[in-house]
């Protein structure tokens, strides 16, 4: 498992937040019945509300708010009695010059994610908002500086979105890295959202400061225009050594908003704390209150599924691993423990169905095309023996190229014969019988001795024999 | 007022096949011609769309269907209410010429009811005056006096009533801009419970206090028009989800047994003549049977004060979308921003921007506890002081205008005499009561007084029931 | 505040809203005389609480008809001039 714990430069700790913005998986709008589709024609998916057309009144999405909650809940956030407040400022993209969020009261509170053992993000809130409409802009190489203009479709705006806010909790960039990752685990495990970076689905903007520890919170900029999960790191470790570089300088960092370069690999003024409208927060009069009850709250709660950070600990018991093995993160993240652990209650030998799946699946998906009862009855005459790891392998590849099939009669099609307990018992005798002073060193605790007997029964089964079985063997008369 | 034929008259005869609804829009459309071009109640007249509209009725009467309780009424729509495909204005050059894609749901409503629309009316400003001298296309005159202005904001609607070019119209009303021009013209205004009647399609002002009501000859028409757009929608949010009370027993049922409260603290400010006509009203209510009670509601008089910040401060918001990017008008600039400048520079009349940049003030940070937060408090405790006020009566009386109409440029020079008119609606806004004006004796030249009946959260029925008294003690329409 | 609200006023308007604002805000004093501590702000006439709808499609608007009603619009989208200095 990479270091998720330090990073440090020049005697300085990061300070970073996280707000994380999740288009939920909704048919429709958050305050209107237009299609919430990603891709289609420009400015099809419009009505009044999306338009921002005068008349047009905001209704609020049931559907919305149950995925939402389950956000928080799933977060363990405090689900709360909740109003809905306008954001007020003027932009093309937003149609009614105020985006309707929450800001006094939201309705996901103090909740927390855990990253790796024992290190815990808090998060502040979780709320809800609409999304904007989206502006491309023509000339000027697609930038807003230099541009002649810019075209603007309302598809996108009124998609539901949660925002996801995180305390300055994380201390590096692999932290940062792990916390949107689990984020998205979690998100796409109980059917939120999609998530995706690529897309839009899921944007994350970053706040940054640093500090000496032990010392005050430093001033902080926030770090937008980051689209995946690596330019993440990458943009949280430059914009802390560049702070680090100007305070070492003896320059006072503005608060400021800050645009991430991809291609430069720096971050740069977008606008100054001056620049920011006042956002006139006021309860939105269009619409009332929710609040969505114990009776709804404890049934979202109830009807979570398995959350990522369980299905790791339920898994690792099974096989025996740790929950922060790559192995077990790797399987989770697939989404395929459930396989393992069906292939494993049919045939045992869960490390092994580990390893396997972990080898050879990863084009196999959520669900694997190779029938659990196939690889359970591969599995199988692993464990007895009847196969050595080699032949095991082989045949395992042979499953997955062929979606499954009888592995006994692959093994007698490829020429693997069983090696049969009993057979394998005779050789051991033989062996024994063929070199007494190898076993009598042997027994008398000499290790190396033992590679003499193991030649024989090799030589003896023309190379068939499972050289682990042998060696239990021994190990097992010897007494 | 008098000599016009009242809607339900209309409704009958033409449901009867006694005249045709056409002939009734024809005598309305002569009127018209002989007289807008001096009111100037129109912004749009559909002559065209309304001879279609009523031959259309007049089919199917002849093929035996039953069309609607409004078959064959003509009826003014405000100029703030969203008709598809034909121009809606608010009287603003930002929205000269735009086409909504959208019906309002009143206006759907209406349509199914057989309603024919016979035109969009003139308002102030986007609903914000009290003369309809803010219009960006002309002031409306009154038709009694054309010296003098109808009210406003919905001035217009007014007008077109009380000059016979429509039996019946709606308009909107924020702080009085139904019930005060209703008074000034002598017809009957109601501004309904809060929520009763659906805001989708209602051009927004100031969300939390927007109600869409009738104007109308008499209360019993008033009864009609009303329980044809009041009900749930579930398109607005804040509609209320129980059915809208009938109020057809109302109107015969007599003030017997009924407790009407005088407010021995409301604000000053009434001319000599509308307090006389308040108390004749008292006197004729107690001879009918009620029981007067004094009352004192001490928070009424920071109402206009709470207004002018929660009004404004919505409106702000409300208002940011006009910007020029989707719909509207659009000043042409360099840059995004001076574009927005420019537009709303260009588009918005002075009293517009003037509350516009109100409300950004009252909403902004470091004001917005001073300011906007104080006066959703203030708000609060008029809802308790009514509250407590309507366990000891079933209904209040006031003036609903402090004069009668007054002379054009009398009150624009001091926007706090203009604001002043509405000190006796506005606590009815705040609170989200039902409220309508009665047309109740007259003053200097002979013009109206109307005399405003309030009621609690809906409490519609025991108001009308009180209008109805109040209309038959004046000499008014019969039931 | 003007910015903030991103309207544009002619040196005449700007002093007359100045002079009418200032003189609201004085008249808006009177508020300050009560005492609020105890009380909650009212942000709607009613409570009402919980109104949602189920998330299945409504009809959604022409496309055509939008677009022809907007001050610029090409291949299917509204035009802008350049963004500069706005929030992103």
């Amino acid at each position: 498992m990479s270091d998720v714990g330090i990073w440090t430069h020049d005697g300085f700790e990061m300070v970073v937040g996280l707000e994380v913005h999740v288009e939920l998986a909704t048919n429709t709008k958050l305050f209107s019945g237009a299609p919430n589709r990603f891709g289609d024609d420009p400015n099809t998916n419009i009505d009044p509300v999306s338009l921002g057309l005068p008349g047009a009144l905001p209704v609020l999405n049931r559907q919305a708010v149950e995925l939402a909650m389950r956000i928080g809940l799933a977060l363990n956030c405090t689900v709360q009695s909740c109003t809905f407040a306008r954001k007020n400022y003027f932009y093309p993209d937003m149609p009614k010059a105020y985006q309707i969020s929450q800001y006094d009261r939201p309705l996901n509170i103090d909740g927390h994610l855990e990253i790796a053992d024992g290190i815990v993000i808090g998060i502040e809130r979780a709320h809800l908002e609409e999304d904007t409409g989206k502006s491309t802009h023509i000339g000027g190489s697609g930038r807003i500086h230099g541009s002649e203009g810019s075209m603007i479709d309302f598809n996108r705006a009124g998609v539901p979105l949660v925002e996801i806010v995180s305390r300055p909790d994380i201390r590096s960039p692999e932290q940062a890295r792990q916390y949107v990752n689990e984020l998205r685990a979690i998100l796409v495990e109980i059917g939120a959202s999609d998530a995706r970076m690529e897309e839009g689905s899921m944007r994350v903007d970053a706040n940054v400061s640093v500090r000496r520890p032990g010392e005050e919170f430093g001033t902080r900029c926030e770090i937008k225009n980051v689209n995946s999960v690596r330019s993440l790191g990458r943009a949280i470790d430059y914009e802390a050594r560049r702070q680090i570089a100007m305070i070492s300088d003896g320059e006072a960092i503005r608060q400021e908003t800050r645009h991430w370069d991809e291609g430069d690999g720096r971050t740069h003024t977008l606008r100054t704390k001056e620049d920011a409208d006042d956002y006139r927060y006021f309860p939105d009069p269009d619409l009332v209150p929710l609040d969505p009850g114990n009776e709804w709250i404890e049934s979202v709660r109830a009807n979570l599924p398995m959350l990522p950070a369980a299905r790791r600990i339920r898994l690792a018991e099974m096989t025996g691993q740790s929950a922060a093995a790559e192995a077990i993160a790797t399987i989770v993240e697939r989404r395929q423990d459930d396989y393992v652990i069906a292939v494993a209650e049919i045939a045992g030998g869960a490390d092994r169905v580990l390893i396997h799946v972990k080898e050879a699946f990863s084009e196999q998906g959520s669900e694997p095309t190779v029938p659990a009862a196939d690889l359970a009855a591969l599995v199988a005459m692993e464990v007895a023996g009847e196969l050595t790891s080699t032949q095991t392998k082989t045949l395992l590849g042979d499953l997955v190229d062929q979606g499954g099939g009888d592995p006994a009669a692959m093994a007698a099609a490829r020429g693997f014969e069983a090696m049969y307990t009993s057979e394998l018992d005779g050789f051991v005798d033989a062996a024994i019988a063929a070199d007494p002073d190898a076993w009598a060193k042997f027994c008398a605790g000499d290790g190396k001795a033992m590679g003499a007997l193991v030649g024989h029964v090799m030589k003896a089964s023309r190379g068939q024999a499972d050289g682990k079985a042998v060696t239990a063997m021994l190990n097992a008369r010897k007494g | 007022m008098s000599g016009f034929q009242n809607a339900r008259s209309i409704v009958e005869a033409v449901s009867t096949g006694a005249t045709s609804a056409v002939d009734v829009l024809s005598e309305h459309l002569a009127r018209i011609d002989e007289r807008e071009a001096e009111v100037h109640a129109f912004n749009l007249v559909l002559r065209e769309e309304a001879l279609q509209a009523a031959q259309q009725i007049d089919d199917r009467i002849a093929a035996g269907e039953v069309v609607g309780p409004l078959a064959g009424v003509p009826i003014a729509l405000k100029d703030n209410l969203c008709t598809r495909g034909i121009p809606t204005t608010c009287s603003s050059k930002i929205l000269d010429g735009w086409r909504p894609p959208y019906d309002a749901t009143v206006v759907s409503r209406l349509a199914s009811s057989g309603a024919v629309f016979v035109g969009k009316t003139n308002l102030d400003e986007f609903a914000m005056g009290s003369s309809t001298e803010n219009s960006a296309f002309g002031p409306t005159r009154n038709p009694l006096d054309t010296s003098r202005v109808p009210g406003g904001s919905s001035g217009g609607s007014a007008a077109a009533v009380a000059a016979g070019f429509a039996a019946m119209s709606l308009g909107s009303d924020t702080g009085g801009s139904i019930r005060q021009p209703a008074a000034l013209c002598g017809l009957v205004g109601v501004k309904p419970t809060y929520g009763a009647v659906s805001r989708l399609g209602l051009i927004a002002f100031a969300s939390s206090l927007d109600q869409i009501g009738p104007f109308t000859h008499d209360v019993a028409d008033a009864a009609l028009l009303l329980e044809s757009i009041a009900g749930h929608d579930p398109g607005d949010s804040t509609s209320i989800p129980q059915p809208f009370p009938s109020l057809s027993e109302s109107l015969t049922r007599g003030v017997d047994g009924m407790r009407i409260g005088r407010i021995v603290d409301l604000p000053a400010g009434a001319d000599a003549e509308v307090v006389a006509s308040v108390d004749r009203a008292f006197d004729v209510l107690a001879s009918a049977g009620a029981e007067i009670v004094d009352v004192s509601i001490p928070a009424f008089t920071y109402g206009l004060t709470a207004y002018y910040l929660i009004a404004p401060a919505e409106a702000s918001s409300n208002l940011a979308r006009y910007d020029g990017v989707r719909f509207g008008s659009r000043v042409e600039a360099p840059d995004t921003n001076s574009m927005y400048m420019a537009t709303r520079g260009e588009g918005f009349g002075p009293e517009v921007k003037r509350r516009i940049m109100l409300g950004t003030y009252a909403l902004s940070a470091g004001y917005y506890d001073a300011y906007y937060g104080k006066a959703l408090k203030v708000r609060r405790l008029m809802a308790e002081d009514f509250a407590k006020v309507y366990q000891s009566v079933d209904a209040l009386i006031t003036p609903a205008s402090p004069s009668v109409a007054f002379p054009f440029g009398s009150k624009t020079s001091d926007p706090l005499a203009m604001y002043l008119c509405d000190t006796y609606t506005i606590p009815s806004n705040l609170i989200g009561h039902p409220a309508m004006s009665v047309p109740f004796g007259s003053g200097e030249q002979d013009l109206p007084i109307g005399v405003q009946v309030l009621a609690p959260e809906m409490g519609e029925p025991t108001m009308f029931a009180v209008a109805a008294e109040l209309e038959r003690a004046a000499g008014g329409s019969h039931v | 505040m003007a910015k903030l609200a991103r309207l544009e006023l002619t040196g005449e308007e700007l002093d007359e809203a100045t002079t009418r604002l200032a003189g609201m805000l004085a008249h808006f004093a009177d508020i300050d005389a009560l005492n609020l501590d105890d009380v909650e702000p009212m942000t709607q006439p009613y409570e009402l609480v919980n109104v949602m709808r189920d998330d299945a499609p409504l009809d959604t608007l022409d496309h055509d008809e939008v677009l022809a009603a907007a001050p610029d619009a090409s291949d299917g989208r509204f035009g802008v001039p350049p963004i500069l200095g706005l929030e992103l």
